[in-house]
């Protein structure tokens, strides 16, 4: 099982025929993901990989029905795509676009408010359901079906983190990047909320970073109401103070959002915590034998 | 991106904020000039991106021009120390010369973005002056908060509501109230990430100014606003991290003497944290990115190792959209340049692993292969030991 994508979601590409469009929509295809359309204003009624490519977003829906969106657009058009898509009915909405500002962001999620439809991201590697369906920028190749759900702030350190998961002979349920910037859609916790109703998911992977308090809060959920295991691991414990690392979100501000801080609540709430980047697949299995 | 506080006042000004009258000066004659002009008692403030100036001896009040001359002659050229620079502190190139004002009250005012919340925040407080972070660890219930909703702006109300709260009345109320709505246009106008006001002055005839302004704004945003970028001063930054960013490199310098370079900001931050892990200390966190092409490569290796703290390199890559043989092919070809004596330690996975992994074999170079994140940086610590066994802690 999975959780928000699977084999079956159509979904439509933001932007797929411009180059980094282009190359990822095709490797969707390639991973089986059900892309049923594009979308670039000017290119409607062309074809693009296969699949026809609309002028607005609604048009597409209209016309071959979706249910998802990836949005590769430059990131000053990208808070207008999500919210065009938000406006088109779509339930799921990855943003993968870097670099979108903070006051854009602001006014994309006072839209979203009370419509029905999951944002993941900006500045996200995406969503993978492996083996089923993957929305996103990240390798294929390395994930397995299986019943660990991933939750991470970050991309490359997520794919660290499937690679220690396979090599402990597990799989995943669904990864899902929730992206690195201050301002970002689903959080920790309703994706919690997911994986517990998910059947398919026995244990969750946790990733976080410095900055915010979006791992604590995701502490103080797992304490009161998540009852499967979990394990957690926080980039930047050798992060200085005020210094921006390398995300938007990964910042030490006033003294608030140190790794030393998350992980203490992390343990707190009973999750196993890897201090160490290279333990978190060990942790994993220590956590399901001990629930075994 | 952070800015000078005679910059932040020029950008407040221009939103209707009131500021004390004031110029910049760099020489000393300057700013004897600028004394006669608004004087003849001035106040000369070292501009250096760092706060606590006034403890570190980089603010003082001068009752002539001459005074004010003899001080920015002091003040310019020296390295200013602060809580905030380190030992080392910064050197002052410029000196604000303002009006002296009559103090009656210092408020604080100050914006900046709740994540949690998903709101501007907009805070003030009757403890100006002080550290806020002090005053909301000491006497919380001193911060008066009000959430802006980013589809209406600040509003009127809540503009009033926090003048009332700080105790505020007649010709001090109403200039207050003005001034914290422009506040807010600025910080929105400009897509500030931080606005602060700490020092807010009160004078005895109800004047409301910002006696200090703080603004940093998000880079992110800045492609939208020519007028603030133009505003960084690329003296304020480290040379190695400019030169980083010309090729789109995340890089920052740290203490340690262990050089890392990491495809991603997550993975380079636990690289960072494994090399401390593994009893080594990170000389910088650098990221590469995604969108990385061979010249950034060569290129991110030749700064990684041009700082002369660095006694070994750990080069971390999870290939995704990164091929593994591109960074290989970069750093051969940086190295071979370079003459690079170090020790290297290479952790290659992902796409194109085993092409990356030949290239690094049949350069002849004395690198050293890991297949994991963990024995990668145990092997570059104890390499590093052996060679550089004093700066270790």
């Amino acid at each position: 099982m999975s959780i928000l994508l699977d084999e079956k979601t159509r979904v439509i590409v933001l932007g797929i025929t411009g180059g980094e469009g282009t190359f990822h929509a095709g490797k969707m295809i390639e991973y089986g993901t059900r892309v049923v359309a594009g979308m670039t204003p000017g290119k409607g009624g062309t074809n693009h990989l296969g699949v026809p490519v609309f002028n607005t977003v609604a048009e597409a829906a209209a016309a071959v029905g979706v249910d998802a969106a990836a949005i590769f657009v430059p990131p000053f058009a990208a808070a207008d795509a999500i919210m065009e898509c938000a406006d088109a009915g779509l339930g799921l909405v990855v943003c993968i676009t870097e670099g979108i500002p903070t006051f854009d962001m602001l006014k994309v999620k006072t839209y979203l408010r009370g419509k029905p439809v999951a944002l993941i991201g900006p500045n996200t590697p995406g969503i993978i359901s492996p083996g089923k369906a993957k929305i996103g920028i990240m390798p294929g190749p390395i994930h397995k079906p299986g019943t660990i759900g991933i939750i991470s702030r970050s991309g490359t350190l997520t794919y660290e983190a499937v690679q220690q998961v396979s090599q402990q002979g597990y799989g995943q349920s669904t990864a899902v990047g929730i992206g690195g910037d201050p301002i970002v859609g689903l959080k920790y916790i309703e994706l919690l909320e997911l994986f517990k109703r998910d059947p398919g998911t026995e244990a969750v992977i946790l990733i976080g970073e410095i900055g915010g308090t979006a791992e604590d809060e995701a502490a103080a959920y797992i304490r009161a109401s998540f009852p499967k295991p979990v394990v957690g691991f926080i980039a930047g414990q050798t992060a200085p103070p005020g210094r921006r690392m390398g995300h938007a979100g990964a910042i030490i501000a006033g003294g608030k959002g140190t790794a030393q801080e998350k992980m203490d609540a992390l343990r707190a709430a009973g999750v196993r915590v890897a201090v160490s980047p290279a333990d978190i697949g060990i942790e994993l299995r220590r956590a399901l034998t001990r629930a075994a | 991106m952070k800015i000078h506080e005679f910059q932040a006042k020029q950008i407040l000004a221009r939103f209707g904020v009131r500021v004390p009258r004031g110029e910049v000066a760099e020489t000393p004659e300057a700013a004897r000039a600028i004394a006669e002009r608004i004087g003849p008692r001035v106040v000369v403030k070292a501009q250096i991106h760092a706060g606590g100036r006034g403890k570190g001896g980089g603010v003082k009040l001068a009752a002539t021009p001459a005074e004010a001359e003899a001080l920015a002659g002091r003040m310019i050229g020296m390295q200013l120390v602060t809580h905030q620079t380190g030992p080392e502190g910064k050197r002052v190139q410029r000196v604000l010369v303002e009006e002296a004002l009559e103090i009656a009250r210092e408020l604080y005012l100050g914006l900046v973005i709740d994540r949690a919340r998903e709101a501007a925040v907009l805070m003030a407080s009757t403890e100006g002056g002080v550290e806020i972070e002090k005053v909301a660890a000491e006497t919380p219930e001193r911060i008066f908060k009000e959430y802006v909703d980013p589809a209406t702006g600040l509003l009127g109300f809540q503009a009033r509501k926090l003048a009332f709260k700080l105790g505020l009345e007649g010709e001090a109320l109403k200039q207050a109230q003005k001034f914290i709505g422009g506040l807010y246009r600025a910080f929105e106008g400009t897509d500030a990430s931080l606005a602060e006001i700490n020092p807010l002055l009160v004078t005895k005839q109800g004047d409301v100014l910002a006696l200090d302004a703080k603004m940093n704004f998000d880079d992110n945003a800045l492609g939208r606003h020519p007028d603030i970028q133009a505003m960084r001063d690329l003296s304020e930054e480290s040379p190695l991290e400019i030169e980083a960013s010309k090729y789109n490199l995340n890089y920052i310098k740290l203490d340690g003497n262990v050089g890392c370079m990491v495809n991603g900001a997550g993975l380079a931050m636990a690289t960072m944290d494994i090399i401390k892990y593994a009893g080594g200390m990170p000389a910088n966190f650098l990221d590469v990115g995604g969108g990385v092409t061979e010249e950034a490569v060569t290129n991110a290796f030749r700064i990684l190792v041009s700082d002369p703290d660095v006694k070994g390199a750990l080069i971390n890559i999870f290939g995704g959209i990164v091929r593994c043989d591109m960074i290989a092919n970069g750093v051969v070809k940086s190295a071979r340049a370079l003459g690079t004596k170090i020790p290297v330690v290479i952790r290659l996975e992902g796409t194109n692993v085993d092409l990356g992994k030949r290239i690094l074999a049949e350069s002849g170079l004395a690198f050293s292969s890991a297949d994991s994140m963990r024995e990668a940086a145990e092997r570059i610590v104890a390499l590093v030991k052996e060679t550089d066994p004093r700066s270790l802690p």
